[in-house]
């Protein structure tokens, strides 16, 4: 079957299997900042954004996205650039393979609650694990990140 | 990973009800759970266009929509004051914020889960599962019940009650260990346990607001309790009564 929808401001038409997630579908794609860290919905790698909410593409059918608008991080590549330049400041990824799904579910975050509290970046983050930070620096760059957008020109 | 050769986006809540009556067909709600099974059926029948999500409030009761996703129960405002936030305590602490951006009542209740924090909260809440075909059915009864193919199309909560979850959890994220749910209307305080590691159910009904350990100490000695790999038999019974405190004290506070 295929499925037309907005991706990252484009709209894309492409065959699906009635079984392919969303994450597959992006892959083929070419959206190669989307990863697959565990495929049951426990780490939070694979999010991107449906119609603005972040949502975990590994379990998200593909079918289900037929006229809807998908983003990810290739779409956000003004942010992504802005947030990486916290997370290198604050030291907050060593081998960086949480940041696609990270730096999508913070985009969330400051849409959502552009002052989070720490506590509220931790609970809106819970379900992005890393390996490495040990989350202290990442919530330190999250905190800059959204700092920062509260000056943005 | 489950499969499926076919996918349909029902139209009708008729058209979903008659095709889920094949034994070959499954509901597709988050499909968070779903995913996981390793099913492998012939067609999976989408609810997402049926315009099942949403939180509606009637004069005495809410009426929520089974595709509804939990964050939007975590997060509407009505709801929570009228139920003194219980709905933001007991969701938050699943899995993440993206995981409860899809993941439905609906899915929640229809699998009755053993750990489910949301199904012991609905029973304390003496929420109603109204099915496509059957209608209005207690959760109380519903959660005991096998599987069956109709088709949840809203909970229903009434209103007038305050209430209260804890939960003891191994790390955060995981699946509880052990969950309390205590609502208080004018009838009096109702209690339930889930993660016990088997289903919710109630374990006192009717209590009186001002129970104190001892009567919670009694509550745990005749529930039933298992052991898994989150906590043993003996841990379950030795918190329990402290959950239980904590949700009456909460419901007091939220009363008063
Ligand atoms: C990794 C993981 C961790 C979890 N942790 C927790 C936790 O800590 N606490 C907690 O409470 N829950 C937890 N859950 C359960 C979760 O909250 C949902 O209950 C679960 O994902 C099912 O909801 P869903 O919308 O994804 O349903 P699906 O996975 O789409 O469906 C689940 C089942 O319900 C059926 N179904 C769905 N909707 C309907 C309907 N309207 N009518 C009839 N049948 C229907 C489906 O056919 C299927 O059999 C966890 C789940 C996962 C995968
Ligand atoms: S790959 Fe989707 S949550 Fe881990
Ligand atoms: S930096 Fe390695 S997993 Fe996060």
């Amino acid at each position: 079957m295929n499925v037309t929808l907005t991706l990252n401001g484009r709209q894309v038409t492409a065959a699906v299997e009635a079984d392919d997630s969303l994450y597959t579908l992006l892959r083929a794609l070419g959206m190669h900042s989307v990863k697959c860290g565990c495929e049951t919905t426990n780490c939070g790698l694979c999010t991107v954004h449906m119609d603005g909410k972040a949502v975990l593409s590994c379990s998200v059918p593909a079918a289900r996205c037929d006229g809807h608008a998908v983003t990810t991080l290739e779409g956000m590549q003004e942010e992504a650039k802005r947030l990486g330049e916290c997370l290198a400041g604050e030291g907050a990824e060593q081998c960086g393979f949480c940041a696609p799904g990270l730096m999508m579910n913070v985009f969330a975050l400051a849409k959502e609650n552009p002052h989070a509290t720490e506590a509220e970046i931790d609970a809106y983050l819970a379900g992005n694990l890393c390996r490495c930070s040990g989350y202290v620096s990442q919530r330190r760059a999250v905190k800059r990140y959204l700092e920062s957008m509260e000056v943005q020109p | 990973m489950a499969r499926y050769k076919d996918y349909v986006a029902a139209q009708s809540l008729e058209e979903a009800y008659a095709l889920n009556q094949k034994k070959s067909a499954v509901i597709v709600a988050g499909n968070m759970w779903l995913r996981m099974c390793g099913l492998n059926r012939q067609m999976a029948i989408d609810l997402c266009r049926l315009g099942l999500d949403g939180i509606e409030e009637t004069q005495d009761a809410f009426v929520i929509g089974s595709m509804t996703a939990l964050r939007a129960l975590e997060t509407d405002a009505a709801l929570n004051a009228a139920f003194g936030g219980a709905f933001a305590a007991a969701l938050a602490p699943i899995v993440g914020t993206q995981f409860r951006n899809t993941a439905t009542v609906g899915g929640s209740v229809y699998a009755r889960f053993g750990f489910s924090d949301v199904s012991a909260l609905l029973l304390a809440l003496d929420a109603q599962v109204v099915c496509f075909k059957r209608g209005a059915v207690p959760l109380s009864l519903y959660q005991k019940e096998p599987w069956d193919r109709d088709i949840i199309t809203h909970i229903r909560i009434p209103k007038g009650q305050r209430a209260a979850v804890c939960s003891v959890r191994t790390s955060a994220t995981d699946i509880a260990a052990l969950v309390c749910a205590a609502a208080r209307s004018q009838a009096g305080m109702r209690m339930v346990l889930g993660a016990r590691p088997a289903r919710a159910m109630i374990v006192a009904d009717a209590l009186a607001p001002e129970s104190g350990a001892d009567v919670f100490e009694a509550i745990a000695a005749r529930t039933p309790f298992g052991s898994n790999l989150r906590a043993s038999e003996a841990y379950r019974r030795k918190v329990a009564p402290v959950l239980m405190a904590r949700c009456a004290q909460a419901c007091r506070e939220v009363t008063a």
